[in-house]
């Protein structure tokens, strides 16, 4: 029990509650604009650049963040190129990514822990300088949201409508985008790249199938985040399981309830 | 902001020269045309006869290739006042599962390149619920938009086009997907609408017999295979503003 008052573990909580603001708030924009695969082509693109960092020495967290911004650009680029294929854009940035990883990779030391420690989180490393970093991204996304949710309702609702409007569509779009690399590249040192769309997704999936509201959607999805992210947290100190892996479990066996439930309730 | 009421025979759309091709395939050719204040102007064609590019370039989604189109007297490569314009899309437009309830979705309406990144003031939550009201809609205000039925879904969509009071609504098939009773009550709406109030309409539709019967048979302008059929404002008996309260009387 102890472990739950260590420095290391406050900071994992900390870090922990800031992501699970985040992602479902941005994991909601995405999922209903059918864009949820966004989240695993961008944190394997994020991987590269951690990987790269490792090979020069530099912030990983910091270039794995600019290798996922220059993706969501070139994501947004090969969107427009291959308009009814939009999904396409997601393969090729997504395997683009893992191909320049396993380079990186090989050019360095080959695998070793570090780089396996982002693959699959560990939030107990969290240092200072990584929980500044996800205190600023959350601080930009909660105020970019906060005041252009009407605008992003739009634009998920019915794009066309947006554009009608004289909104900068365009731009809406690609803020979205951005904030995504900026969500997921500070989130996997905390649950992995290999399983932080489900942060992004499983929230928002949970609430989908209670909300009546935008604005309850939105609420619901961060509550989900919020209680997936304490009690797994807490659960995986107590018994010494992989802290990412208890989040998204726990978030999984959330949304069968939900279904169960909900089941239920109709019959 | 007070804006400047089009008189009544004030050009509100002028095409002119308007072309446009997807690649090789020259969908519009050299059109010209003029929409006037009061005007209702019923475009009708066939599949892949270019309605819907045609419709796209006056919202504003592609930008004219060749030619001009020119809103309330302005060219489209200008134009700001998107909030002159209501704009009722096809039904299949939104995703039927999407979480948004009736009043966020008529609310959105009033989501606009003037209102970005500023709250919603009390004057436009009052011009929700009033048109709301005018749709006879407020009663499902809570409920999910793909909860109802086509025929509401639509009025829903009319209601969130009307809430800035617009000086021009664009109607983009907005019966197809519905039922044939909704058809009905829907074009009687629009056409109640068309002849008590100070609005321009255009729309597309695939409902020859209703378009006919309201606009008369014969196309004011054919070009390739799009006809246009218009009903002008001299054919109206005044150009008197009306209040749209009266509206509410004829929503079914």
């Amino acid at each position: 029990m102890e472990i739950l008052w260590s420095d290391f573990f406050q900071r994992a909580l900390a870090g922990g509650l800031l992501i699970g603001i985040t992602a479902p708030l941005i994991g909601l924009f995405l999922v209903l604009r059918r864009l949820s695969m966004i989240g695993d082509t961008l944190s394997h693109v994020t991987i590269a650049g951690v990987a790269l960092g490792f090979l020069i020495e530099v912030y990983p967290i910091g270039v794995g963040l600019i290798f996922a911004v220059l993706a969501s650009f070139a994501i947004e680029k090969l969107r427009k190129a291959y308009k009814s294929y939009a999904e396409l854009s997601i393969a090729i940035i997504m395997s683009g990514g893992v191909a320049l990883a396993s380079l990186f990779f090989t050019l360095g030391k080959g695998y070793n822990a570090d780089v396996m420690s982002y693959l699959f989180g560990s939030i107990y490393t969290l240092d200072v300088a990584d929980l500044k970093l996800v205190g600023i991204v959350t601080l930009i996304v909660v105020i970019v949201v906060g005041f252009l949710h009407k605008e992003f309702f739009l634009l998920s609702f019915e794009e066309d409508a947006a554009a009608v409007t004289g909104l900068p569509v365009k731009m809406l779009n690609m803020l979205i985008t951005v904030m995504t690399a900026l969500v997921i590249s500070t989130a996997i040192k905390i649950v992995g790249a290999l399983l932080v769309s489900a942060l992004l997704t499983i929230p928002v999936a949970v609430s989908l199938l209670m909300a009546r509201s935008f604005k309850s959607a939105i609420i619901l999805s961060v509550v989900i985040g919020e209680i997936a992210v304490v009690i797994g947290l807490v659960t995986a100190g107590i018994w010494n399981l992989a802290p990412g892996a208890t989040i998204v479990l726990l978030l999984i066996g959330m949304l069968i309830l939900t279904m169960i439930a909900k089941k239920g309730f109709r019959a | 902001m007070q804006q400047i009421m089009p008189l009544c025979h004030d050009p509100i759309i002028q095409i002119e020269n308007l072309s446009f091709s997807y690649g090789d395939q020259r969908v519009i050719q050299d059109l010209n045309f003029m929409v006037q204040q009061r005007d209702f102007v019923g475009i009708i064609g066939s599949n892949g006869a270019g309605k819907t590019t045609l419709l796209r370039m006056l919202v504003g989604l592609l930008p004219p290739a060749q030619g001009d189109i020119k809103l309330f007297g302005e060219s489209i490569r200008k134009f700001k006042d998107w909030n002159r314009i209501g704009y009722v899309p096809q039904k299949n437009a939104f995703n039927p599962l999407f979480p948004a309830t009736v009043r966020e979705v008529v609310m959105s309406g009033l989501y606009n390149n003037k209102n970005m990144f500023r709250r919603i003031s009390r004057q436009g939550q009052q011009q929700c619920i009033d048109a709301m009201k005018v749709m006879r809609i407020e009663d499902i205000a809570n409920k999910r938009i793909g909860q109802l039925s086509g025929g509401q879904q639509q009025r829903v969509f009319l209601a969130r086009a009307l809430i800035n009071h617009p000086d021009l609504l664009i109607l983009d098939e907005p019966t197809v997907g519905i039922d044939a009773e909704s058809q009905a009550s829907f074009f009687e709406l629009i056409t109640h609408m068309h002849e008590h109030h100070r609005m321009t309409f255009l729309m597309v539709s695939h409902d020859m017999d209703r378009m006919e019967s309201y606009l008369g048979a014969e196309a004011a302008l054919t070009n390739g295979k799009i006809h246009f059929h218009v009903r002008h404002s001299h054919e109206i008996e005044d150009c008197a503003e009306t209040n749209l309260q009266h509206t509410t009387a004829q929503v079914r």
